[in-house]
């Protein structure tokens, strides 16, 4: 289903945040999974035309590849909305995190029809606070673990 | 963080199907509000729009309680679900279908996606090894219905909008 979007998500959100190509290392480590699996997928993006891979340097998207990755951005930032506005979820970037594999652009889709998202989106999305910025709620620091 | 397309909890699992009944709601607050739209004319003309929505609104709610049993089913607080209807409801008051093939390719789109959120529940279900306090197979098995009668309303409509054609 959508572990190649959560990927690309997190390359995007890396390549954003350090503006230069994703070591596969970062990426492993904001996806808390192996730098081999890591590595696997990425050749999986690759060869689908998703990203570009430069050894010692690290990953980029295509073109093609940063709109998936920004189609899968908008649809973390309509559950975390959904989770806040409508169901009052207080741990709701970790809950988005976990429905985030479950819940695609379809079901987002009709899910974005009752919630008040701004047009910014998915540009307002704060890498550091894993989340929306535009979210009216407190955010407390989470742990780098999470 | 887990990565995957795994559910590996009651409370995640309660969470999904809180969505599903919260789909449902769109589904029958759309439906709903498309029928209301119609004029007594339109009404008398359509009865075969008139059937499809009204079914639609039924099965949904029929859908939400079948969701909402399997919640109770789960070791979760329950959740409040007089707000979020009350908030469905407020958000499709504001809609207006402008004619009656929209009103049929958003019922169609309605169907599509409430299959298609059943039908990933029921892999990422399958997926894991998690186990639940409701019976796995009873649970399958009520959501494979639900994704059943999805793909029947997903045909229900597909054929009145290819006999208009």
């Amino acid at each position: 289903m959508n572990t190649a979007n959560q990927y690309l998500k997190a390359i995007y959100l890396i390549q954003q945040q350090d503006n230069s190509p994703a070591a596969t290392g970062r990426v492993a480590d904001k996806l808390d999974v192996s730098p081999a699996s890591a590595n696997e997928m990425i050749g999986k993006l690759e060869e689908r035309g998703l990203a570009e891979h430069e050894k010692y340097k690290g990953v980029s998207l295509t073109d093609d590849g940063i709109v998936r990755a920004r189609d899968a951005l908008q649809t973390y930032c309509i559950s975390e909305r959904f989770l806040v506005n409508v169901l009052g979820v207080e741990e709701f970037r970790e809950e988005a995190r976990e429905l985030e594999s479950v819940i695609d652009g379809t079901v987002a889709e009709r899910l974005d029809t009752i919630i008040d998202r701004k047009p910014e989106c998915p540009d307002c999305f704060d890498p550091e606070l894993d989340a929306c910025a535009c979210l009216d709620v407190e955010f407390e620091a989470e742990h780098p673990a999470d | 963080m887990s990565l995957g397309q795994q559910v590996e909890s009651d409370r995640q699992l309660a969470r999904l199907l809180q969505i599903g009944i919260v789909l449902e709601e769109v589904v029958e607050a759309r439906a709903s509000r498309h029928y209301q739209s119609l004029s007594e004319e339109e009404r008398d003309l359509d009865a075969e729009i008139e059937e499809l929505l009204s079914h639609a609104a039924e099965e949904s709610a029929d859908h939400r309680k079948r969701l909402e049993d399997l919640i109770e089913g789960l070791t979760v607080e329950s959740v409040p679900f007089d707000e979020i209807e009350t908030l469905v409801e407020a958000r499709y008051g504001q809609t207006k279908p402008d004619d009656f093939d929209g009103v049929l390719y958003d019922q169609l789109c309605n169907e599509e996606t409430a299959y298609k959120f059943y039908d990933d529940l029921i892999e990422a279900i399958e997926a894991s090894d998690a186990e639940f306090t409701l019976d796995r197979e009873q649970l399958l098995a009520e959501l494979r219905g639900l994704r059943e009668e999805e793909r029947d309303g997903v045909e229900a409509v597909t054929v009145i909008m290819e006999e208009r054609e």
